[in-house]
């Protein structure tokens, strides 16, 4: 089993472990921001990144990892999951990233927020950090409006220790996901949400007329109408999922009639509008590996998609697009590097980009004096399926590589009837 | 659980419209010559697969992971009518082969999948495409997967891009008895005979678990496990019967000949060896309960597939000679995925269990090389080593045994098919794509040269030529 780990001393002290000062020290030092830093040293204290480089002196009475021969990186980060939000799939009374709104109801649920939601003991959670996954954007899915998603580190055990920004966007869908809202057309989608923004806006102006009741109807709720405001002003992204290209441009074209930040979602043939995205400055969260015509609106699909839009000038995000296989988050960035995507900007589709893309990246995304001590330690390169990840740091924080999957692990390791008196 | 036999056939048959009346089939001793009925029928649906040309390749510089055992570094491979004539540091080649430099390239057997649903859950997967599930009834061991694959399926030219070679399609898994599974050889055809692999044998794809309570929990049932077991067991003794009676009646041709049935057919056929059960199967009782069911009617179990929890019963698997069709980390999506290890592989392995990558997956076929390195990584993480060639049978030979066509493909040895794959690196790196995919000699795909990459009909005209792909 692994050794030298510091985790279980910091597991019996936690509560001083975020002022403990940790050294990284010897590894090669990824940051995502410059060059890779050849033996170089990593200070955490306080749950910050307090120095990065070559010759960084190590105070007395730090905790030293030694990583000769390793990789440290930042965390990786998850840019659409629902983490935290299911446990098992297919056990409904553990799903809790869709309301009834925006599965049989009028398919606009925009005030829901899945925060409170939000299980931090969930054991889906450790099987992803000890895979190099320290932040992820968790978020709802289903109907036309599914709801806000929040960015949460994945270490805490009350959802406000581990909430990075909440909400961190709206999702909304151009897809055959939420052809039920469209009233069975494309154009009846798109005419819905323009219906549901205006109504946004006509509330905003006349809240008060509102509450006397002396305004029109309005076609969602009270609380659906306020949750849209941020979204309205440009201070919370939208986040549409849109696949089919046509459907990728009818996005661009709402963000611009209502002045919207928009960010697409899934985006399987974004490629083929690359030039559109680009202009329009909108970034694209990708699935790296998705390259059937699994549907009518994903006949484009390739897995060179990300090279592409990269080379058209667009901001790219990688996701697994997973939450029980989040972790195979650098599997999907290694292939998009098989694919004609630089190694750097692969790494930085895990890291920078999508911490710049949520507005993040004051504190997360790169190894830089003052940012949250979110580092990992690999055996090699972090995109490769052979590398092993060493020890894995959240909020400065060493984080024990144990979860159910490896507990069930070591129960069987021997196989014998006396296990279950065993952890 | 039983019902009227044809309605079910015809539901199933694409080209017959719906409830349209077809005649009765014909009892089989009024059809055939009296000495030859005796069930399972030869197929009447043979495979008309012949080879694409070839010409005679040495395959030189690279390392050869032939899955036999040896590594060679530095090795050659030669290709000669479709089979492979040598493997070794060096060959003796004839003169004006075809040679192909691999140097710092990998060359491995085609990849094998046992769990692929290509043809029959294709792509776009539209419901006009939904042909995998005859959920009509819990048993249809009467259906054969190769009555829905539809040829075009563009997954079949992806899945070749990443060293596919073989796969086994399979029905199911609503029903207990999914139907006859039939395995392909990667190739364009335009009918799913032109696939066939000669000589392959039929798999019965059986299912335990959820998935049958599910489907029909709310339609008479099966609604429990013990329910599915019973359904099981009662349509074993139907098979037992059916075989006696077959038996006499080929013993002394008295009397009438056994009316044939298709759905018992199947059965017979596993319990004369000559079909191969695999065995959907999540949890670890759950294969403990098909085993003994295996004992009590005296058939066996090829392989379990999913098997998440086949780690907590790898010596049950290793003493009846049970391979593990297993996925490297998918877990979560059902109560039966629940206790996942990412070890699951090495430790069936460790175990002497015949362990195979699978993938139940249009997108994981394309990936079992990284499947398998994912596996091969959570293995070193608790001290056991896959080689590199051990690590290439999880994906080759393995899965040809599962499949009963070890005698053909799986390995690099003289003999053998010369179904080949040049990857471009280290076949378990992230980076590595195949190359140069060879099936029975031909080159069916070559990354560097767009005229040896199949198109589908499906996929002809999509795009205006000026967009690409």
């Amino acid at each position: 089993m692994r050794t030298g780990t510091i985790a279980a001393a910091l597991l019996l002290a936690a509560a001083p472990a975020a002022a403990q000062t940790i050294a990284i020290e010897g590894g090669t030092v990824y940051t995502a921001v410059g060059a890779p830093i050849r033996g170089g040293t990593v200070l955490i204290r306080d749950g910050r990144i307090a120095a990065v480089g070559a010759s960084v002196p190590v105070p007395a009475g730090a905790l030293r990892v030694d990583a000769r021969g390793k990789w440290v990186t930042p965390g990786l980060i998850e840019s659409s999951t629902n983490l935290g939000l299911v446990e098992v799939e297919q056990v409904q009374e553990t799903n809790d990233f869709r309301i009834r709104e925006a599965q049989g109801g009028d398919q606009v649920a925009a005030a829901f927020n899945v925060s409170d939601g939000i299980n931090p003991r969930s054991m889906v959670i450790p099987v992803t950090r000890i895979a190099g996954v320290t932040t992820v954007i968790t978020r709802p899915s289903g109907g036309l409006i599914a709801g806000q998603g929040i960015a949460i580190d994945l270490l805490g055990n009350r959802v406000e220790d581990m909430t990075i920004r909440s909400p961190a966007g709206m999702w909304a869908s151009i897809s055959e996901n939420a052809r039920d809202a469209g009233n069975g057309a494309r154009g009846g989608l798109t005419m819905r949400l323009r219906e549901v923004l205006e109504d946004a806006r006509a509330w905003n102006t006349s809240r008060q007329a509102f509450e006397r009741g002396e305004t029109r109807d309005f076609s969602v709720s009270r609380l659906d109408l306020a949750a849209l405001q941020p979204v309205l002003a440009g201070r919370q992204p939208l986040v549409v999922e849109a696949h089919r290209a046509s459907d990728i441009q009818a996005a661009i074209r709402i963000a611009r009639e209502y002045g919207l930040r928009l960010i697409i979602s899934g985006g399987t043939e974004a490629w083929m509008v690359a030039g559109d995205l680009a202009a329009a400055r909108v970034p694209v969260i990708v699935k790296v590996l998705n390259n059937l015509p699994g549907s009518f609106e994903s006949l484009g699909a390739t897995y060179e998609n990300a090279a592409r839009l990269r080379q058209a000038g667009v901001q790219v995000a990688i996701t697994s697009g997973e939450t029980f296989k989040a972790y195979t988050l650098r599997q999907e960035a290694g292939n998009a590097v098989a694919y004609g995507l630089p190694w750097d900007e692969a790494f930085r589709a895990v890291t920078l980009y999508p911490a710049q893309i949520w507005g993040l990246a004051d504190g997360y995304g790169s190894l830089e004096v003052g940012k949250v001590a979110d580092v990992v330690v690999w055996d090699g390169d972090p995109l490769e399926l052979l590398t092993r990840v060493e020890h894995v740091f959240i909020r400065g924080r060493e984080v024990p590589l144990v979860s159910r999957e490896t507990q069930l692990r070591d129960r069987y390791r021997h196989i014998d009837d006396s296990r279950a008196y065993r952890p | 659980m039983k019902r009227a036999p044809y309605a079910l056939v015809l539901a199933a048959a694409a080209a017959c419209a719906q409830g349209q009346a077809r005649p009765a089939a014909r009892p089989a001793a009024q059809s055939q010559p009296a000495s030859t009925p005796r069930a399972p029928a030869p197929t009447p649906f043979p495979s008309t697969y012949r080879p694409f040309p070839s010409t005679p390749t040495l395959i030189r510089g690279g390392t050869v992971l032939t899955a036999a055992g040896q590594v060679i570094p530095n090795g050659q491979v030669l290709l000669v009518d479709g089979k492979i004539a040598a493997v070794g540091a060096t060959v003796d080649a004839p003169a004006g082969v075809t040679v192909i430099d691999a140097t710092n390239r990998f060359v491995t057997p085609g990849v094998i999948d046992t769990h692929s649903h290509l043809g029959v859950y294709p792509s776009p997967g539209v419901q006009a495409h939904s042909d995998g599930n005859e959920a009509t009834s819990p048993n249809t061991a009467e259906v054969w997967a190769e009555h829905s694959v539809w040829p075009q399926d563009p997954g079949f030219v992806r899945a070749l891009e990443g060293g596919v070679t073989t796969m086994q399609i399979l029905p199911g898994s609503a029903n207990l008895f999914g139907g006859r599974s039939v395995v392909l050889k990667n190739v364009p055809s335009r009918t799913v005979q032109g696939m066939k692999f000669p000589g392959a044998p039929y798999g019965l794809k059986m299912a335990c678990g959820e998935n049958p309570k599910r489907v029909y929990g709310n339609r008479g049932g099966p609604s429990t496990r013990m329910g599915e077991m019973a359904a099981d067991r009662q349509a074993w003794i139907r098979a037992q019967q059916y075989r006696d009676k077959w038996e006499r009646w080929d013993r002394d041709h008295s009397g009438t000949a056994p009316e044939r049935d298709l759905e018992l057919e199947t059965l017979v056929g596993v319990m004369r060896g000559e079909i191969l059960v695999h065995n959907h199967c999540y949890r670890a009782d759950e294969m403990a309960q098909m085993i003994d069911m295996s004992h009590e009617f005296g058939y066996r179990i090829r392989s379990f597939h999913h098997g998440v929890e086949a780690y907590k019963v790898r010596d049950l698997l290793a003493a009846d000679s049970i391979g593990a069709s297993l996925w490297a980390d998918w877990w979560g999506f059902k109560m039966e995925a629940l206790d996942f290890t990412r070890a699951n592989l090495p430790l069936v392995f460790e175990a002497g269990v015949r362990a195979i990558v699978h993938s139940d997956d249009p997108t994981g076929i394309q990936k079992l090389n990284q499947e398998a390195a994912k596996a091969i990584e959570a293995g070193r993480e608790i001290g056991i080593d896959v080689s590199l060639n051990d690590a290439v049978r999880w994906i080759t030979a393995n899965p040809a045994w599962a499949l009963g066509i070890d005698r053909w493909v799986g390995t690099l040895e003289p003999g053998k098919n010369a179904d080949v794959v040049i990857w471009s690196g280290n076949p378990f790196s992230v980076y590595t794509r195949a190359d140069q995919v060879f099936i029975d000699g031909a080159l069916m795909y070559d990354r560097s040269n767009p005229r040896r990459q199949p198109r589908t009909d499906f996929e002809v005209g999509l795009f205006p030529a000026e967009a690409g792909r």
